[in-house]
């Protein structure tokens, strides 16, 4: 490189000065050069300076008459050159830009600079903003570089793994760019292929060749499929924003990345991806009903998830609009099904009988149902009751919720696992939270207890056993309510 | 269980990944691999690898262990009562995928999370596995980000913070009420003691770094968290609110906002429609006030309406100035830092362009609009040596003015 060292020339007319640049991001030549000009008092309309491949300008064409002349040397006693720290960051950065007035630009602000030593502090000034703006574009192109460099693996002739990629930089950025790359994949044999030059690691020393092309690069990569996979699953279809990511990832740079050629694909298909997922996720309720009578007209075409579809009826809750007590129990049994309201069979004379001893009055309480269908399988003639699973008490939620808002209760009773998850959300057991209050949000208390179901289906000893605490939780529950109330 | 190839597990845990806000890579301790004998750096700053169509950036490899989970949060894909496919990858699974990606330049690193198996403890000790393999066997040293379960052990916690560059918790929701209510089974106590103590921890191997060059560190990059917003009807206010007192009591170094995005096989007690993505935008920017822009909670809150919330139409800050115009129009040659910081448009590079320029000359209005991004838009808030905004700033149709143009749709 040295060996095409460019020189100064002369120019005939009013001491015209050219520099040949070896290479077009050789800062350190042109440092060396701009100080023995500064030094010679050569102001900046005399200098031009020209990269390999570059045109000269007018006055350096101009004429056969043209004489060579040796850059000036400057006298012993010429005055230092200084300047500021700031401007010799942004320097080093702009003078690797592609835009051919750059040397020229830093010559022009380092000669400001010797009389006016603050003067890249002026943000204001035109040639500042420029450089800043040089030394902007530079950086990301770098930065793209880091980011939008993909390594594909080549089997090498000693076996070892071989990384190879192939780059567009915009900018005389490649040997600037070197260190990142050695310090990120230093135990790892690698080359950077680029229009503008090459450079290659082997894990000890770094090398240079000329310019490439694409074709001397790799083609594909076996490890590419997988990070398709994740970049296609890790996009999120509910939130399409083009214009984000092109601002970041332009398309200039798409053709050189595996992932890119999904892009079209996926922008195509998230609208209709997330219609899909909003409609398998059954999330399209509308606004809650307003009155008990709405949701009771609601709930009979609900069909959000599978027990709706039985042949069976919504069965609505029942009681005053402002009850201070709230009973919910699981979903209707067979008889509430054909009935059409709820707690009407053996489970609900048996609560019936229950709340008449311990004093609380049906007639003053609503009553009502985790789940509005009943959910059954047909043996023969019977139905038989089935448990609702958790999505699906999580899914009638909505309405009980919907049912809440208007009685606004400010006690509820919970008869059973399936009632209880309804209102908590969570699975809870029934012996660890029954007979004490927890606080709902909006100030109601929920209490907990076994369903009625449960006592019939029990005898003997146990059953006496669970009666008396069932007795006792509605027993609690009519003493809370008296207290609330006085 | 249906046996998964690896490229379907990375699916199935990639996609139950993507609802994790978080991506950044940066801010943590620099090293390289120079010296070692694997791969990897870190050198301050951030790389994104690749940005989604969804405009968010792909700069780690965000993957679940597993979306098995024994919790049963609403929010949540992965909750017990959902109905997705589930994978689990072997810690091995997880260290080869990462170097595999690492090594072609795709990703900065991991961020490794999970669902629960088995128990906290054990889902814990598998993801510090991972980290431990990446470490120690392959000595990398890229981007590690694990996030930590509340429940788990706190000696597992300290572990995770020892291998990764930083440690996540989610709060989840901005409102203990939300919390009880979406997600049952989790608990505010336990998440924000769990803060609390990593933040002690990282305070201290601090502390130790200055007194003991080969002290190890612990999370270099910090503590961060994560909320959902639109989820339960906690309004802004409330949520910047929280924000600033995690920021204050925990040392985070970011909140991460979170837009409630449908979820297939979603349950029935959220909110029904999502929440507009620029809801999420304009709480960031209000995050952005409160860290750089030395607002307070207070002073956001004030340029919310009535219910609490951020207008979507502008953004915060020229919210807050269309509200205390009296504080305005400001002199741009003479304003403070903090005057000039709370003009609608100017950003802190502006200002500091500003502050650097007027000690060489008096600012006119081209010199600002050459500092500036939109001279239409800081205008009517500054006054310059030749440039009055007059009447301007008073004027009642300001926000029109100023407030992004609605498309005007094409006729059919």
């Amino acid at each position: 490189m040295r060996a095409q060292r460019g020189n100064v020339q002369n120019a005939s007319l009013g001491a015209h000065y050219v520099v040949n640049l070896p290479a077009p991001d050789d800062f350190a030549f042109w440092r060396e050069r701009a100080r023995s000009l500064i030094q010679c008092d050569v102001p900046p309309d005399r200098v031009s300076w020209i990269e390999p491949g570059g045109t000269g300008d007018l006055f350096a064409q101009e004429g056969p008459a043209r004489r060579q002349k040796r850059l000036p040397t400057p006298g012993k006693d010429a005055r230092p050159v200084r300047a500021s720290k700031r401007f010799m960051k942004l320097a080093r950065n702009a003078a690797l830009h592609s835009d051919p007035e750059r040397f020229s630009l830093l010559y022009r602000v380092l000669w400001r600079l010797q009389s006016n030593p603050r003067a890249m502090e002026d943000k204001a000034d035109l040639d500042v903003r420029r450089i800043e703006e040089l030394d902007k574009s530079v950086r990301r192109d770098s930065h793209k570089m880091h980011a939008f460099v993909r390594f594909r693996e080549v089997e090498s002739e000693d076996g070892a793994e071989h990384y190879v990629a192939w780059f567009e930089p915009d900018h005389h950025i490649v040997r600037a760019n070197a260190g990142f790359f050695m310090r990120r994949f230093s135990n790892m044999n690698w080359s950077i292929l680029t229009p503008r030059g090459c450079i290659h690691w082997d894990g000890e020393t770094m090398r240079e060749s000329g310019p490439a092309q694409r074709s001397d690069a790799p083609q594909g990569d076996p490890v590419e499929d997988l990070w398709k996979s994740y970049y296609a699953s890790i996009f999120n279809p509910a939130r399409l924003k083009v214009g984000a990511m092109l601002s970041e990832m332009p398309k200039k740079y798409w053709k050189n990345m595996p992932e890119a050629e999904l892009i079209p694909d996926l922008i195509a298909g998230a609208q209709a991806r997330e219609a899909n997922m909003v409609e398998t996720g059954a999330l399209e309720f509308e606004d809650k009903p307003e009155t008990l009578g709405a949701i009771g007209t609601a709930i009979e075409k609900c069909r959000k998830c599978p027990i709706g579809e039985l042949h069976n009826q919504a069965v609505m809750g029942e009681g005053p609009r402002r009850a201070s007590l709230m009973i919910v129990g699981e979903q209707p049994g067979d008889q509430e099904d054909q009935g059409g309201r709820p707690f009407i069979g053996p489970a609900g004379q048996l609560l019936d009988e229950y709340l008449t001893r311990t004093g609380i009055e049906r007639s003053e309480t609503y009553v009502t149902n985790a789940v509005k269908h009943f959910k059954y399988v047909q043996r023969g003639k019977r139905r038989i009751h089935q448990s609702p699973q958790a999505k699906e008490i999580d899914t009638c939620r909505w309405w009980l919720e919907a049912e809440r808002d208007i009685v606004k209760p400010r006690l509820i009773l919970a008869l059973g696992a399936s009632a209880a998850r309804s209102l908590l959300g969570k699975t809870v057991s029934i012996s660890k939270v029954r007979g004490e209050p927890i606080p709902l949000e909006g100030g109601t208390e929920l209490w907990v207890t076994a369903h009625p179901s449960y006592l019939l289906r029990l005898d003997g000893e146990a059953q006496e056993k669970q009666a008396a605490l069932f007795e006792a939780d509605l027993a609690a529950v009519r003493e809370r309510l008296a207290q609330q109330e006085a | 269980m249906p046996q998964h190839t690896l490229r379907q597990k990375l699916e199935i845990l990639a996609d139950a990944a993507k609802y994790d806000a978080s991506c950044a890579s940066s801010g943590t301790a620099k090293k390289n691999s120079l010296g070692g004998k694997g791969i990897g750096s870190t050198e301050g700053m951030g790389i994104c690898h690749a940005y989604a169509p969804d405009g968010r950036c792909i700069s780690l490899l965000k993957i679940l262990l597993t979306n098995h989970c024994i919790f049963d949060c609403h929010y949540c894909i992965n909750r017990k009562s959902s109905n997705v496919r589930r994978a689990r990858f072997t810690p091995q699974e997880v260290a080869d995928l990462t170097l595999n990606f690492y090594k072609r330049n795709y990703i900065e690193g991991l961020f490794l999370s999970s669902g629960i198996v088995k128990s906290s403890n054990y889902t814990m000790e598998q993801m510090v596995e991972c980290a431990r393999i990446l470490r120690e066997e392959h000595d990398f040293r890229g981007y590690i980000h694990l996030k930590t379960i509340p429940e788990a052990d706190p000696e597992l916690i300290h572990q995770a913070g020892l291998y990764a560059d930083r440690v996540s918790i989610n709060v989840e929701l901005p409102t203990r009420q939300g919390l009880n209510r979406l997600a049952p089974d989790k608990d505010e106590h336990q998440i924000e003691g769990a803060l609390a103590k990593t933040k002690s921890r990282i305070i201290e191997a601090k502390d130790e770094r200055k007194r003991f060059k080969h002290a190890p560190r612990f999370a270099p990059a910090g503590q961060s968290t994560q909320m959902i917003v639109g989820a339960d009807n906690a309004s802004d206010a409330d949520i910047v609110g929280k924000a600033s007192k995690l920021y204050g009591a925990f040392g985070l170094r970011r909140v991460y906002y979170s837009a409630f995005s449908p979820i297939p096989d979603a349950s029935a007690v959220l909110p029904l429609k999502r929440p507009p993505l620029m809801r999420e935008h304009r709480l960031y920017q209000s995050d952005w006030l409160m860290r750089f822009y030395g607002y307070a909670p207070g002073e956001v809150a004030q340029a919310a309406d009535a219910q609490g919330n951020l207008p979507l139409d502008i953004d915060p800050k020229l919210a807050w100035a269309l509200k205390f115009r009296e504080s305005f129009p400001v002199d741009v040659n003479r304003a403070s830092k903090e005057q000039l910081l709370r003009v609608p448009g100017l950003g802190t590079t502006a200002v500091a362009r500003i502050l650097a320029a007027r000690k060489h000359r008096t600012l006119r209005l081209d010199d600002v609009a050459r500092l500036t991004q939109s001279i239409a838009k800081v205008r009517p808030f500054l006054v310059a040596l030749d440039w009055r905004p007059t009447t301007l700033t008073d004027r009642a149709d300001l926000r029109a003015l100023l407030a992004p143009k609605q498309e005007q749709l094409e006729l059919f």
